[in-house]
């Protein structure tokens, strides 16, 4: 049976930690632990989570866990699962959480390192599209047009000019056993990704869009619907890489307004329509590419 | 026990099979690669039953072994120069979380200019990261160390990672005839790695965690005890290898000759082979030298070096590094010592060897002649004149 | 089970670790005073779907037989379970 809500484990491993409020990066690490189980051993590097839940001697993860190097999350993973292989153990999970800087930006290089050597660990990126436990840095995972503090939405230049890097894809060239795309809009095709990664041998990938009410402008009770919306006006989707194929999980029946799911947020309030139409046709040309390429 | 004429990173790939690691991550950088490459072998020959993790960097080979350790397995790598510098930001980290990884680091000297010879200049600048610092001077000395680093690195009191040195090339490349002691005696010597500074899932622990201002300065303190610690453990485990093995090492320093000398070399690494030749020469014409060999730069030898140096007339210090701006970096710990224990005699600083520059005889000796002016200088050796600067 | 509140706060020097290693899960301090708002679950409306435990970022909510309860020591007033209840149980009522 699938895991939802009531099967889902009710132990809760990260617990008391000081997060904002409406934070979907914590809600993605809450329900991934649920799923892993108490066996899980987690590395997450210097990022939000690990801000959050490691401020000695309040110490939020119920299980197994540890900050790696910024650059290190990867690397760390194997050498915690390769541990405990040459010492016999087995019944372990060996899970990273790394924000999108610490995966995209910083992060890329040790875990393509990692899925080269096909090594046995759950690789999660929480993706909140900038580097926001600094203060709203832009990232390679910084949507174009957005608002950061370090590409301010001026006369001159409106936000970030370049789009996401597509850290999917990137992933996938590289024949990993399994990769997927989630939203903490959409937890039971996420909690079903990670049951499933969790049967997987080898190196397994997941992406989940994780809003940031701070960092996106806007109110806390928000988080869930925008990263609902998100999916269904097509700017991002839920999709699974598999035996060198890709399948595409959901395929909304009509998009959503993209304007509307910009204008929600204040990174994008300064958006002119001809930047909504840039944005709105460089969907489109993605999904006409999933369209010919997944299944 | 068994002869074997090996190159110093040989020899230090075979002490560390003895040790038996448990995870090995290391990735390719002249003239380290002789070591990890010959652990490979033993890996695939079935003579080392390790982990051998094709890491795509430094930064990650020791963020490998952090990782390894901090679910107690026995961990090992190796680098160099630009190698141990890319990796730097895991240095204090491994020393910070108590975890006693073991890295063999082959001196070589950093760019620019690009090259790929050995000094000091890479372990130096990390001198202050928190890990014990060796400096093996022969191949046998290098695998000798290899298995006592575990032992010293381990140990419940010290908790504090290893960085063995070789000089690249003259050692790590260099053939020597080598004792290589029994797998039956290693493990005689080396109890298996047990620790509670571990992620358990039997008792779930959260690790390399955030400490404010109010409980930093303990951990750090803690920290500095546990290296401190490491003086007493190097006698231990110097104490216990010779019961085992016969062979006997005199703890953070050597001292050769010192005893009654007048002038004395201070030195670090395989050049004080030919510093011991030059004081056997002049000893033969009645003169009173001495060297005193810096076996371990951390945790540093300030009672050792003053009791050499204590009836002396003036030292010098003979190092493969530059602190730019200052002196050496081994002269400016020695003269602390000196400071420290009230020795106020003229002392000099030679940085010879830079980018493998050859030290000659000649050289040594004149650096004995030059210690009867009783002044003190910071000379740059092979091209003369005083670097003080001003 | 759930990391708990403990009453032990180590801050002297012997209660310091050796490592920057301790205990899994263990709290000294809780969130309640980030809150200016609480969620308050009216029973009879809530139809124990269990939505807003799921979607609960910091997993204060739990399952109490057929419905759910609120640890309001670590609840911090985001707001995403009266927006996720579809029932409309849950009201956000202001801090006095």
């Amino acid at each position: 049976m699938a895991v939802n809500a009531k099967n889902l484990n009710e132990t809760e491993f990260f617990y008391g930690h000081k997060a904002c409020a409406g934070c979907g990066g914590s809600l993605a690490v809450r329900i991934a632990l649920k799923v892993l189980g108490e066996n899980a051993v987690a590395v997450l590097p210097a990022g939000c989570m690990s801000a959050v839940g490691f401020n000695f001697p309040q110490l939020c993860f119920g299980n197994n866990a540890i900050i790696s190097t910024f650059a290190g999350t990867a690397s760390m993973l194997t050498g915690v699962e390769a541990g405990l292989r040459a010492q016999g153990i087995t019944d372990f999970h060996a899970v990273g959480f790394a924000g999108d800087g610490g995966t995209a930006d910083i992060g890329l290089q040790a875990l393509s390192g990692a899925i080269d050597r096909n090594d046995d660990i759950l690789y999660i990126c929480y993706d909140n599209e900038a580097y926001m436990n600094t203060g709203i840095q832009k990232s390679s995972l910084t949507p174009f047009g957005a608002r950061t503090t370090t590409t301010p939405a001026g006369k001159n230049i409106r936000g970030n000019l370049r789009p996401k890097k597509n850290m999917f894809e990137i992933v996938a060239a590289h024949g990993i056993p399994y990769a997927a795309t989630a939203s903490v809009g959409y937890l039971n095709d996420f909690m079903r990704k990670v049951e499933k990664a969790k049967s997987i041998k080898g190196t397994k990938y997941i992406h989940i869009l994780a809003p940031c009410p701070t960092g996106w402008g806007v109110k806390t009770d928000e988080t869930v619907d925008i990263a609902k919306e998100v999916v269904d006006c097509g700017l991002w989707y839920l999709a699974e890489y598999e035996n060198g194929e890709f399948t595409l999980n959901h395929q909304p029946k009509e998009f959503s307004s993209v304007e509307s799911y910009l204008r929600k947020q204040s990174r994008f309030k300064h958006l002119t329509a001809e930047d909504i139409e840039i944005i709105t046709q460089s969907r489109d040309a993605k999904w006409e590419f999933i369209h010919k390429n997944f299944n | 026990m068994a002869k074997a004429f090996l190159s110093g990173n040989e020899a230090f790939a075979y002490g560390v099979r003895l040790a038996r690691p448990q995870v090995i991550s290391a990735y390719p950088i002249t003239p380290q690669t002789i070591v990890v490459e010959k652990l490979s072998e033993f890996i695939e020959d079935g003579s080392l039953k390790a982990e051998f993790i094709h890491v795509e960097s430094e930064h990650s080979a020791l963020s490998c072994a952090i990782g390894a350790s901090s679910v107690g397995a026995r961990a090992f790598t190796a680098t160099s120069s630009q190698g141990l510098l890319y990796m730097a930001e895991c240095l204090p980290y491994a020393a910070g979380g108590r975890f006693p990884i073991v890295m063999m680091n082959a001196n070589r000297s950093t760019a620019l200019p690009w090259n790929i010879y050995g000094d000091q200049r890479d372990s130096l600048s990390q001198l202050d990261s928190g890990w014990i610092q060796a400096y093996a001077e022969n191949a046998q000395e290098a695998l000798d160390l290899a298995l006592m680093s575990f032992y010293i690195a381990e140990h419940k009191n010290v908790s504090t990672p290893y960085m063995a040195n070789l000089d690249g090339f003259v050692l790590t490349h260099t053939y020597e005839v080598v004792d290589v002691p029994t797998a039956e005696q290693a493990d005689a010597f080396l109890p298996k790695y047990a620790t509670e500074n571990k992620l358990d899932l039997q008792n779930p622990r959260n690790l390399a965690f955030s400490a404010g201002p109010d409980s930093n300065t303990i951990f750090k303190y803690k920290e500095h005890v546990g290296i401190l610690n490491a003086k007493s453990v190097i006698q231990e485990a110097e104490d216990r290898f010779e019961t085992i093995f016969g062979r006997r090492y005199s703890g953070l320093t050597e001292s050769y000759r010192t005893e009654d000398a007048d002038y004395i070399i201070i030195t670090l690494g395989s050049i004080a082979g030919l510093v011991r030749e030059v004081v056997d020469a002049l000893r033969l014409e009645g003169r009173r030298v001495g060297l005193l060999r810096l076996r371990y730069l951390r945790p540093f030898p300030n009672e050792e070096i003053a009791n050499a140096v204590k009836n002396a007339k003036a030292v010098a210090v003979l190092e493969k590094d530059i602190s730019f701006g200052n002196e050496g970096t081994v002269y400016t710990n020695v003269n602390s010592a000196m400071q420290k224990a009230g020795i106020n005699i003229p002392n000099s600083n030679y940085i010879g060897g830079l980018g493998g520059k050859n030290i000659s005889s000649e050289e040594i000796k004149g650096i004995f002649d030059e210690l009867k002016s009783q002044k003190s200088a910071v000379r740059f050796l092979g091209i003369g004149g005083e670097a003080n600067g001003g | 089970m759930k990391p708990y509140l403990r009453e032990f706060v180590p801050t002297a020097f012997e209660d310091i670790p050796d490592a920057t290693a301790y205990e899994a899960g263990y709290l000294v301090t809780k969130n309640a005073g980030w809150r200016n708002v609480r969620p308050v679950i009216d029973s009879k409306k809530c139809v124990g779907c269990l939505n807003c435990y799921l979607y609960c970022p910091d997993g204060v909510i739990y399952r109490e037989g057929n419905k759910v309860a609120i640890d309001y020591d670590f609840c911090k007033g985001c707001g995403i379970c009266r927006k996720i209840c579809k029932p409309g149980a849950i009201e956000m009522e202001a801090e006095k």
